[in-house]
């Protein structure tokens, strides 16, 4: 029983992504290896270690408007639910 | 004569490359077009020393040599041909302060392809007020090059840059990073396998699927036991290479560069809580759109009034000062009022280009991106959409250009097809005789102009179309790509105004050229078209017209009669029997022959058929005034009854709202789909379907 809810809570650790965070929220990249992420957003710094913020998203949530690693850029909410995160706070 | 030697600037997007190339060479510069394809290839010269010239070109931003677009390519294409004509001597590499560090990830990949390389960091005046210092001797060294520090807004440091040019023959040209780290077995293979050449040139051969010059991509086919990559091994050995630079990057960083946030000062936090706010974002746009358009329609009208005019007076100055003949015909009546249809724009063009560029200068065009995006997916569209829509209500040629930085190709293709849908300025002249024609003059509630409305209506029903024809294209266009939206949203700054200025001049020429020779050529052959004909009716249009006033018994003044041989000559020249032959199609919809031919002319462009109708009806000028009386009178020869009446109006207003009549634009559309598939559905297409609104229209409205 325990180790169900461990397990649980495990992968949902694990599932926090980019589209996850709320307005203003900070969070650090864990992974941005997934197949459908284009290589340019890793080239402008999307890679694990570097701090990600969600500055602004557009009205119906999408698309995310972000700081990573001192760049600012916008993507849209399916390419930011590939990139796994853990929330600074 | 001194020695001249090729120099490449590279860099990322926003970087203010373009502002250092506008500083070294000035209006030295020319822009043409790469061969065989449309991106734009910016070339000029600038003085090095007393002995020594550079012939500097300007490639296409880019964030790394990983190309995912067509401009991207043209990079890695000249710095892997060594053979190349402008394979450059040395490479600026121009960086930005505020972005140093993704900035250098593009460096140390050319530093990797071993051309003598200088990094030019630009936007150096914002050091201070960013708080950062830089340790640059220890910088040249970790990255085996020459640094120099210049603000092409303040015009500093380019001396500096032009010393390093100068000596770069004694720049190392050996890598900074060592990225076979990666995978090295596998790149210890790739050199065995092929000795004397270059590791990462290889490297990029594989990963790119292109070939470069005399590096065959058919040279890399593995052989040898050399294991060949699958798809996601590439993108997974890319990736690490990714991580790779970065870590060589940011520990160098870290000993040479140093900021201090408490003095970092920006206007981005303000300003984008403003302009991307989901009420104020919006309402913003929409005032600048008003404001572009008040300048499109009204402001423009006031130097287009005097093109239209210097026109009209060369055109009678040609025929008042040359023997008559032939010649002078086909200048007064062909030529020079075919290069007026082009001139005429100018203005508008200019106006567009002006705030288009402003808008893209200052930064805020990604907000309008970032705002639009989702509303436009809808529509399969993308958010950078927008600005093709925009410019369509100028023009489409610019505006189907415009579409290039769409990175998804379908969205791209769907922006492309439904461009020609949004109201440009050449319809405008047409909607403007036919409203006043059919529409009366009465106002609404007292004050709002019926008129109007139905110039509004007809706006509307454009961009309504395109939004449709979008949403069709969508639901039925099987191309499968992933969708890899990804904008970067530069800092605010204020336009340079050098910048602009040469990105109006030279869009505007290019809109003049290239259009311009398409609807000269047309103007000249719709001119041949209209002045022969069949000898016995056409060759002896005189004795005709007065054998008939004879036997009717009419007696006409001469410049009547003269009027009366013209409109003959023209119904039995090769264009009035085109024009007659094709009447039954045109009868459904309400139209007689000589609409029909103003129609069939308007496929060279729109704009012409104002002036065919005016030829057509014998009035001998454009003065709208005087055509709209003559065409008020006209009756229709199959019914007796006034020509133009609601019905039949509305019927050509909406044939001209959907129908693809303009040839320049279907030539930009084959150029940048590159292929004859998309311009000729286009043609089909829109063609039917407004021939069917406006055969349903007519019908009903002459119940």
């Amino acid at each position: 029983m325990e180790l169900c809810t461990f397990v649980f809570i495990k992968s949902k650790l694990i599932n926090v992504t980019i589209a996850d965070l709320k307005k203003g929220q900070k969070a650090i990249i864990q992974d941005s290896s997934a197949r459908d992420i284009p290589l340019k957003l890793l080239e402008l710094g999307c890679l694990p270690g570097n701090e990600v913020a969600l500055l602004h998203i557009a009205p119906f949530s999408d698309p995310m408007y972000l700081s990573i690693n001192d760049t600012h850029l916008a993507i849209r909410k399916e390419t930011a639910s590939l990139i796994q995160v853990k929330s600074e706070d | 004569m001194g020695k001249q030697i090729n120099v490449a600037l590279v860099g990322n997007p926003n970087t203010g490359k373009t502002s250092v190339f506008n500083q070294l060479t000035g209006l030295t510069q020319k822009i043409g077009n790469y061969p065989g394809i449309t991106v734009e290839k910016k070339e000029g010269v600038t003085k090095i020393s007393r002995i020594l010239t550079a012939h500097i070109l300007d490639l296409p931003g880019t964030y790394s040599l990983n190309a995912s677009s067509l401009d991207e390519n043209i990079v890695i294409e000249l710095l892997m041909n060594k053979n190349h004509k402008d394979y450059p001597d040395v490479v600026v590499v121009v960086s930005d302060i505020e972005n140093l560090k993704r900035n250098l990830l593009l460096f140390t990949q050319i530093k990797d392809l071993g051309i003598p390389t200088i990094l030019a960091i630009n936007m150096a005046d914002r050091m201070e007020r960013k708080g950062i210092e830089l340790d640059i001797p220890e910088m040249e060294e970790q990255l085996k090059t020459k640094i120099a520090l210049i603000s092409a807004r303040k015009k500093t440091g380019f001396d500096e840059l032009k010393k390093h040019i100068k000596n770069y023959s004694l720049l190392p040209t050996s890598p900074c990073c060592n990225v076979s780290s990666i995978d090295k077995a596998y790149f210890d293979k790739l050199q065995q396998t092929y000795p004397g050449q270059d590791r990462y040139k290889l490297w990029l051969l594989i990963t790119h699927d292109a070939n470069f010059g005399e590096l065959d991509r058919n040279t890399v086919k593995p052989k040898n036991g050399l294991p060949q990559k699958t798809k996601d091994e590439i993108k997974r050995l890319q990736h690490k290479e990714v991580v790779a630079r970065y870590q060589f990057i940011n520990t160098m960083l870290k000993s040479c560069f140093k900021q201090d946030l408490n003095l970092a000062k920006g206007m981005r936090a303000q300003l984008d809580k403003v302009l991307t706010h989901p009420v104020w974002g919006y309402l913003v746009f929409f005032i600048i759109l008003l404001l572009i358009f008040q300048a499109i329609y009204d402001w423009s009208t006031i130097p287009m009034d005097y093109i239209d005019e210097a026109f009209a007076y060369a055109s009678q100055w040609v025929k008042n000062t040359f023997p008559a003949g032939m010649f002078t015909n086909l200048l007064a009546e062909g030529v020079v009022p075919g290069i007026g249809g082009i001139v005429i724009f100018i203005p508008q063009i200019a106006m567009l280009f002006l705030f288009i560029s402003i808008l893209e200068e200052t930064g805020y065009m990604s907000r309008v991106v970032f705002l639009m995006d989702k509303s436009m997916r809808k529509f399969g569209l993308s958010g950078k959409s927008v600005i093709p829509l925009v410019s369509g209500t100028a023009c489409a040629i610019p505006a189907v250009m415009a579409a290039r930085n769409i990175e998804n190709w379908k969205e791209r293709l769907i922006t492309i097809f439904v461009v020609p849908f949004t109201t440009c300025s050449a319809r405008l002249p047409v909607y403007l005789i036919i409203i006043a024609l059919v529409i009366p003059q009465k106002y609404f509630l007292g004050f709002i102009s019926y008129q109007a409305l139905a110039l509004m209506a007809m706006y509307i029903i454009g961009f309504g179309a395109a939004f449709a024809a979008a949403w069709i294209a969508n639901k039925s266009l099987k191309v499968g790509t992933r969708s890899s939206f990804v904008i970067e949203m530069p800092d605010y700054k204020l336009p340079i105004f050098k910048n602009v200025g040469l990105t109006v001049i030279d869009k505007t020429k290019a809109f003049v050229i290239g259009a311009g020779k398409i609807i000269l050529s047309i103007s000249i052959i719709l001119w041949v078209l209209a002045s022969f004909g069949p000898s016995d009716t056409f060759g002896n249009a005189e004795e005709n017209v007065k054998a008939e006033m004879a036997s009717s018994k009419q007696n006409l003044q001469d410049i009547d009669m003269d009027k009366k041989i013209a409109s003959y000559k023209l119904k039995h020249s090769y264009m009035g029997i085109m024009g007659r032959s094709m009447e039954p199609a045109f009868t459904p919809l309400g139209y007689d022959w000589k609409i029909g031919i103003a129609l069939i002319s308007s496929f060279a462009a729109r704009e012409v058929f104002v002036g065919t109708l005016a030829t057509i009806y014998s009035v001998g000028t454009d003065d709208q005034e005087t055509i709209k009386e003559r065409l008020a009178g006209e009756k229709n020869t199959a019914t007796g009854k006034p020509l133009f009446t609601l019905a039949s109006g509305i019927s050509l207003l909406l044939f001209y709202a959907f129908a693809m009549q303009c040839m320049s634009t279907l030539a930009i559309v084959k150029r940048e789909t590159n292929s004859w598939k998309w311009p000729i559905l286009q043609l089909v297409l829109m063609t039917g379907f407004a021939y069917l609104t406006a055969l349903i229209a007519y019908q009903l409205l002459n119940l």
